[in-house]
């Protein structure tokens, strides 16, 4: 091999260049996410009613896909009311069914999202509840 | 082993019938998770057609204040002369050319300027109309939006999905009335009063009344029908025993440029 040292310290160096960023962020693993679900209108609800409009491994997988076929049906067909896979029926209605039990937004929604590294512009229009509704201190959902 | 064509073909159309059959089979029973679960409520209200009849003979200017008033709490409409904070104060002009407006008061000549007569009676001159989307019967709106985020519901409400709307203001240049009204800045600094059941809108969309759908769809007359002590009807046009066709049929009434055949929905009273 011509100029084999060379080389091989030039691959060398380009193995730690390349794989860097993985000794850098090593044992530096970002906490798994643990969205909470202690909103005073959850606990409120008996511990066999905590059920969303579908079940939970269902909704963390849909959620997004649910909320815009809920926007859908809700604007464009004016049908406003879903039945839930317990037969439940809901309101459509992101700001006044789901936030009504999901009104930690940064401990619910922002958990995974930012896990993720996933902006969505919700609350650029959507009104989240007031952190003082969040904690129960206000009645009223203003 | 040998296989000759004879049992090439059998065992290709088997394990065809196998697998379409295996498939379907297996959808039918388990069925996909997103069926379609949703109705309309009971209490909604229904019409073929909705319209509005304005009695201007009992509306005056104090009832009109009191329906937009409604109106803007509701739909939380930004007041850009009245911030939340004053840091976000802005110059008269600019606040005025940011103006939103679902519901507002027009002069007879700007409503009506094809009816304006050199001389006509002062009262109905000097007279201020309340004026909104008359959520036209053929809408030119609609049809010129590229993303279809505006439309005519089936029971005539012309309805706008923000999500959708990217701010072009096609419908803001086909629409003769001047119903709609663009977002230019982040609206939430000078919504005062924040209804928590209904969105704000955010910069780049284009908005206006959507008479009350939200509301309807609840089984709620629009805001300013219930504001306005009875000044305004609101029913189903089609409907021969509806309220709005007993004002239609027991009066004159006038719509706003009605030549220009958007068939307005918005039926004036004027004396």
């Amino acid at each position: 091999m011509y100029d084999g040292g060379k080389v091989i310290i030039g691959l060398i160096v380009l193995f730690i260049i390349c794989t860097f960023p993985f000794f850098y962020n090593m044992g530096r693993a970002a906490k798994a996410p643990e969205p909470k679900l202690d909103t005073p209108a959850i606990k409120k609800l008996p511990e066999w009613e905590r059920v969303c409009v579908q079940p939970t491994p269902w909704m963390r997988a849909n959620h997004m896909r649910l909320i815009d076929q809920w926007r859908n049906w809700a604007l464009r067909e004016a049908n406003r009311e879903y039945i839930g896979f317990n037969g439940k029926r809901y309101t459509i209605s992101l700001q006044n069914t789901c936030l009504n039990c999901h009104s930690n937004y940064d401990k619910f929604c922002d958990e995974c999202h930012s896990y993720m590294g996933i902006k969505p512009y919700c609350w650029s229009c959507h009104l989240q509840k007031p952190k003082e509704w969040a904690k129960g201190e206000l009645k009223e959902g203003r | 082993m040998e296989v000759n064509r004879r049992q090439f073909l059998k065992s290709i159309g088997l394990f065809t019938i196998l697998g379409i059959g295996g498939w379907s089979a297996f959808e039918l029973l388990v069925p996909g998770q997103i069926e379609a679960q949703y109705a309309r409520k009971k209490e909604a209200l229904r019409a073929k057609r909705w319209a509005m009849v304005i009695d201007m003979t009992k509306m005056d200017e104090e009832i009109a204040k009191k329906c937009i008033e409604a109106c803007n709490k509701i739909h939380n409409i930004p007041d850009f002369y009245h911030p939340v904070d004053p840091k976000y104060k802005v110059d008269p002009k600019k606040a005025r050319r940011w103006e939103i407006k679902w519901i507002w008061l027009e002069p007879f000549e700007h409503a009506f300027p094809d009816l304006e007569e050199k001389f006509m009676p002062e009262s109905l001159k000097e007279k201020l109309f309340v004026v909104l989307c008359n959520n036209c019967d053929n809408p030119p709106c609609v049809r010129v939006c590229p993303t279809k985020a505006t439309w005519k519901r089936e029971d005539g409400i012309v309805m706008i999905d923000f999500h959708r709307c990217i701010g072009c203001r096609f419908c803001m240049a086909a629409c003769p009335f001047g119903s709609r009204s663009f977002n230019w800045g982040d609206p939430r600094p000078y919504v005062n009063y924040r209804n928590p059941e209904f969105p704000t809108r955010e910069k780049g969309v284009v908005e206006k009344c959507n008479f009350c759908a939200e509301r309807i769809d609840q089984g709620l007359l629009p805001a300013c029908v219930e504001a306005s002590n009875g000044a305004i009807a609101f029913g189903d046009i089609l409907d021969p025993n509806s309220e709005v066709r007993r004002l239609l049929r027991e009066h004159y009434t006038i719509r706003r440029k009605p030549h220009l055949g958007t068939e307005p929905q918005v039926y004036y009273i004027i004396m």
